[in-house]
């Protein structure tokens, strides 16, 4: 699998999200002029977008809308179902993380979360007191046992077919049980109105990406499955400068490294790098895999954190 | 105890227990006034509820990693204090031990009282309480949250069933003598009484129903506290990840069970002067039970923390360190000395199981069964075995909110109005269950 770069790819970008160009033109010339004004106004990070008819428009990226195509229905369905024949992996290379955080970033922006808001979240980690302290990104481990979706009531959160755990928020109870059985911590609430709630309270559920997100029901890292179906990586993994992540269908035997796009057997990969899942201990088997921090190609430089916090 | 006066017994006729009995419910000056301030209780922790459902569960004090609070906790709590009905009028009624005529109807109304609101505080604590009906449409039968609802409703039942059937002869009686009663009660002593008139065949077709529903409801009780247990033993967290949860909680529900019965005893005795049914008698055996679950408590309690504080595996050490001497030490400690181990040595000795010196220690007993609750569901989720990490502040610690303990203090107020209207409606005390254990003779006209 690899990060599209092609004109095919941009073209989807431009169907997929709120502004269609051409077409529907008065409408969109007008929403169009209004985003302009809107960013003269106070300047915003300004996307690049080709129109069909070959023009390059600048439009501020808060005007900017992902648009559902499919009915709440259909992407319901589907997303039930997941993606047939595959059998998603991800590696994280614990001796590249240097906390540049972009993952955590691309995630929040991804799936409409807060900044205290974690799907994936970098942790500064030391195993014992003279041990060497390093960097841990830890997204939901989308285990093969997973201790979460059994003790859901309503089979809310679900593992599919392709071993991604997802939740359902169109069913979600908001009993929380699930948070209470992860042992890994990576089950979020919406204690409050989520984020952006009023921007996209219209817009279509999207089971596969969690989106929009719903007051009192629970969020989690669900692989990009959205992203994933259009043959893209996850959000994190395309995020990463360092090279972290590998990410991949284990049926395939095949993982793409999320930076630099080589892909790799990732039986091999975690054969010669002593790769191993994160307290496997407790029999959860998590489809992700950690490959350990020797030989970092940095020194640690962040605060470690008191020791209370370390356990 | 046969030093205990007795002779008082001997005046007792069936019309003056008629009248004991019923006098109470309709002559009570304070009752009106009480109802009207747990009302009002309810009415304004009813609008910290409303906030809540307007402005999602961020207005506690819960957060991502403290994900269950006083809610849980508080629920834990309610389903413990139910299991007395289970103890009173099953475990004790089946041995066929008599001291327990007079109180088993209010063991039975506090297993009802709080076994219902137990219920509703679940769903004080859902996300989105709309869509409890979830549940039934989408029930899922591996989850034990389906398991606790199923038991819960179940034991609501047979307790609601527990109280009615054995307070047949009783209503009969009532819709007789409470001349004074609104037509809205002299209809439903009327409709539950079920025109029963202590015919011999009556009276055994009730008895036997009567025994097959206390039967029944010991199973029942048991799965009660023990799949409220497993919802946080089938977790793999530190502190709840314990093969023994299930029995632990039945023996510490017990002991909330057994003192919550205490300190209704002490209340009905005085405020509708029941001396000579709820006796001395009845609080020195209560005693000698409290102490009994008491001590079965405490050797769970060893094996619960002695083993784990033992081996100090890593997780456990933190969450152990924790409770022993760190930030939860004066709950921890408080709730096992004054809820437990004290209460067992002052009780042991009988002068302090007259009414008023075991109703004292019984407070405490029921305090430190709450405060336990607290510390066993807490403390471990601020324990997970990933550290805290890039969060606000208020994530790592957990204080309940204003609102939170609001709509606590509603969940409780609505137990004591339950148990209020119930003891304002239905006699207390059994009139012809006490009279038949004194040989005195039962006449009840149709």
């Amino acid at each position: 699998m690899k990060e599209e770069t092609s004109n095919h790819s941009r073209r989807k970008f431009l169907k997929s999200f709120g502004i269609s160009v051409g077409a529907a033109g008065v409408v969109s010339s007008f929403s169009l002029i209004g985003a302009a004004k809107a960013a003269a106004k106070k300047p915003a990070e300004m996307v690049n977008l080709l129109t069909q008819d070959g023009q390059l428009v600048q439009v501020d990226k808060n005007q900017l809308r992902p648009t559902v195509t499919e009915p709440l229905d259909e992407l319901q369905k589907r997303g039930r179902e997941g993606i047939p024949g595959k059998s998603f992996v991800m590696v994280i290379d614990l001796s590249k993380c240097r906390n540049a955080r972009k993952c955590m970033d691309a995630c929040q922006n991804h799936h409409q979360l807060r900044q205290d808001q974690h799907h994936i979240n970098v942790l500064q980690m030391q195993d014992a007191e003279h041990t060497a302290p390093y960097f841990m990104p830890k997204p939901c481990q989308h285990c093969d046992n997973p201790p979460c979706t059994k003790v859901c009531p309503v089979d809310a959160t679900f593992k599919r077919q392709d071993g991604i755990v997802l939740i359902d928020n169109e069913r979600c109870i908001g009993c929380r049980f699930c948070i209470a059985a992860c042992p890994y911590s990576a089950r979020i609430f919406q204690w409050t109105e989520p984020k952006d709630a009023e921007k996209y309270k219209d817009l279509t559920y999207n089971i596969e990406a969690n989106v929009p997100q719903k007051k009192g029901t629970v969020s989690k890292c669900l692989f990009s499955a959205d992203r994933l179906r259009e043959d893209k990586l996850p959000s994190c993994v395309s995020a990463c400068p360092n090279g972290v992540y590998y990410f991949g269908d284990q049926n395939e035997d095949a993982v793409t490294n999320g930076t630099t796009g080589e892909t790799v057997r990732f039986s091999k990969l975690i054969e010669d790098n002593a790769g191993y899942t994160l307290m496997e201990e407790l029999g959860t088997k998590p489809r992700v895999y950690y490959l350990p921090p020797k030989n970092r190609a940095f020194e640690f430089n962040g605060d470690l954190l008191n020791e209370e916090n370390l356990h | 105890m046969n030093d205990l006066p007795k002779q008082k017994e001997t005046t007792l006729s069936f019309e003056k227990i008629k009248k004991d009995i019923l006098h109470p419910m309709q002559n009570h000056k304070g009752l009106e006034l009480w109802i009207v301030f747990l009302i009002t209780v309810i009415s304004v922790c009813g609008w910290a509820y409303y906030i809540q459902l307007k402005d999602g569960l961020g207005v506690t004090g819960m957060r991502d990693y403290v994900s269950w609070g006083l809610y849980i906790a508080n629920f834990v709590f309610f389903v413990a204090v139910s299991l007395v009905g289970m103890l009173i009028s099953s475990i004790l009624g089946l041995l066929r031990i008599d001291w327990i005529t007079p109180i088993s109807r209010i063991a039975e109304i506090i297993a009802v009282a709080f076994v219902a609101v137990a219920g509703l505080v679940i769903v004080l604590d859902m996300g989105r309480p709309d869509r409890v009906l979830n549940v039934m449409i989408h029930g899922r039968f591996q989850s034990p949250i389906l398991w606790d609802v199923t038991v819960i409703t179940t034991y609501l039942t047979v307790s609601a069933l527990l109280l009615i059937l054995p307070m047949i002869p009783d209503l009969a009686i009532c819709k007789k003598e409470l001349t004074k009663a609104s037509p809205i009660m002299k209809k439903l002593y009327n409709i539950l009484s079920l025109g029963y008139i202590n015919t011999p065949a009556q009276h055994k077709h009730l008895h036997r129903m009567i025994r097959t529903l206390m039967v029944l409801i010991v199973p029942i009780g048991l799965a009660i506290h023990t799949v409220t247990s497993w919802l946080f033993a089938a977790t793999l967290r530190n502190g709840w990840d314990t093969t023994i949860f299930g029995p632990y909680f039945v023996a510490g529900a017990f002991v909330a069970g057994s003192a919550a019965l205490i300190i209704a005893m002490y209340f009905f005795r005085v405020n509708y002067k029941l001396q000579d049914y709820i006796t001395e008698l009845q609080f020195d055996k209560m005693g000698k039970l409290l102490v009994a679950v008491c001590l079965v408590y405490l050797y769970f309690n060893l094996n619960e923390f002695l083993v784990p504080g033992y081996k100090m595996k890593t997780g456990d050490d933190i969450h152990l360190k924790e409770l022993f001497y760190g930030n939860w030490a004066i709950m921890f400690w408080a709730s096992q000395l004054l809820g437990n181990i004290i209460p067992i040595i002052l009780l042991v000795n009988n002068k302090f199981r007259k009414p008023l010196p075991i109703m004292i220690i019984s407070l405490f007993v029921l305090a430190g069964a709450w405060f336990k609750r607290y510390v066993i569901v807490i403390p471990t989720m601020l324990h997970p075995h990933l550290p805290i990490q890039n969060v606000p502040e208020n994530f790592v610690h957990y204080y309940p909110s204003a609102i939170e303990i609001s709509v606590t203090v509603l969940s409780f107020a609505l137990v004591l109005l339950i148990i209020t209207v119930l003891s304002k409606i239905f006699p207390v005390v059994p009139i012809v269950e006490t009279a038949e254990s004194k040989g005195i003779e039962v006449k009840i006209d149709a």
